[in-house]
């Protein structure tokens, strides 16, 4: 799901950049209004979480690899807002550090990734697991003078779960399209294609087959296990 | 507010850092298990050697811009370390040395952006 460089063609590279931009203002902006002091080391805890486990690749035995992003995860521990500034730093480090996914595609990635998988994600474990839906701006809001319980129901796992799985398709999906545009975008003086070359009814099926069989499956586990190990260790993290 | 009195600067998180060391640690299973399971990279992630291969040729765009930036660690290897035990170990000082950035880059943004909000 890391687009390399040379994958995406300018218009579309350039767009998810344009869009992406204004996202970062907006959840600096929201982070600056909510984020204690004494909330930092657990928003680098969770930047390194995502870091972490994305280098766990999960083999499709003799074919591709993936792997989870445990990005619904950090929405649901430190609130989606936080969560977009936690991925993108481990999204921009494996891009400028270790090649992966490229520094034209860091746009499409935090775009796919940290904003949209992440927020459908965060979406349906509310959807799931709350009495009314309400969307919070952030659950570092009144983090230490709202009553805290620890109110891990089966609902709230059964949210989490459904919404790591629904959130990381949802980021493969927007990577497969974004990657099966470029033949109709760009094609060069031979008519052949400039940037990535295979068409949407290539792309389509070879990412979403391997999400949703596999990759989304192993994104909704390890968002289940480490919920229920952080209620057994930290109980306080999570609230209803 | 039974519990107004906890104060989250109390949290010491300290089990969570451990989990994190220990995913480090663990981390070169991601690269034993497609090893031994024969699996290739990601899907749309080869490189233009690769995609020669798949496609027939080399998109033009595709290998101009590929040629854009070369990261200091490609692949989390390290040049001359890029088969067993010492890519298991290459695996390891990538992901320290990757944690270690995203963690500072997080606490330095995060003092930033916290900066007025008080310590409470």
């Amino acid at each position: 799901m890391h687009i390399p460089d040379g994958y995406l063609g300018p218009v579309t590279y350039g767009s998810l950049w344009a869009a992406v931009i204004p996202i970062w203002i907006y959840a600096s902006k929201k982070v600056k209004e909510i984020l204690k002091a004494s909330q930092v080391p657990l928003l680098a805890l969770s930047a390194a979480f995502s870091f972490v486990i994305m280098m766990f690749n999960v083999p499709l035995p003799g074919g591709t690899t993936g792997h989870a992003t445990g990005a619904t995860l950090i929405a649901i521990l430190i609130g989606p807002w936080p969560a977009v500034i936690a991925l993108s730093i481990a999204l921009i480090v494996q891009a400028l550090i270790f090649g992966d996914g490229g520094i034209t595609a860091i746009g499409a990635n935090c775009f796919n990734i940290a904003f949209a998988g992440m927020f459908t994600g965060y979406g349906i474990y509310k959807l799931i697991s709350s009495e009314k839906f309400k969307v919070q701006s952030s659950k570092f809001k009144n983090y230490d003078t709202e009553t805290r319980r620890s109110s891990l129901s089966t609902r709230h796992l059964i949210g989490a779960g459904a919404g790591a799985y629904i959130g990381i398709n949802i980021a493969a999906l927007l990577t497969a399209l974004e990657l099966g545009i470029q033949p109709l975008l760009h094609t060069g003086a031979d008519g052949r294609p400039l940037y990535s070359p295979f068409p949407l009814s290539i792309t389509i099926p070879a990412i979403m087959l391997e999400h949703i069989f596999l990759f989304g499956i192993v994104e909704a586990v390890v968002t289940v296990f480490v919920l229920l190990y952080i209620k057994k260790s930290h109980p306080e993290l999570i609230r209803g | 507010m039974a519990n107004s009195k906890f104060k989250i600067q109390n949290l010491k998180f300290g089990k969570l850092w451990i989990g994190i060391a220990i995913l480090i640690i663990l981390s070169p299973v991601g690269l034993i298990l497609p090893e031994l399971l024969k699996a290739g990279g990601a899907w749309g992630e080869w490189g233009a050697d690769e995609i020669e291969k798949i496609a027939g040729y080399v998109p033009h765009g595709l290998k101009k811009l590929s040629e854009l930036w070369k990261a200091p660690i490609p692949d989390y290897a390290f040049s001359g370390w890029d088969k067993g035990v010492k890519s298991y170990t290459g695996y390891i000082f990538s992901g320290i040395i990757g944690a270690a950035l995203v963690i500072g880059i997080s606490i330095l943004i995060g003092k930033i952006f916290a900066g007025k909000n008080g310590n409470s």
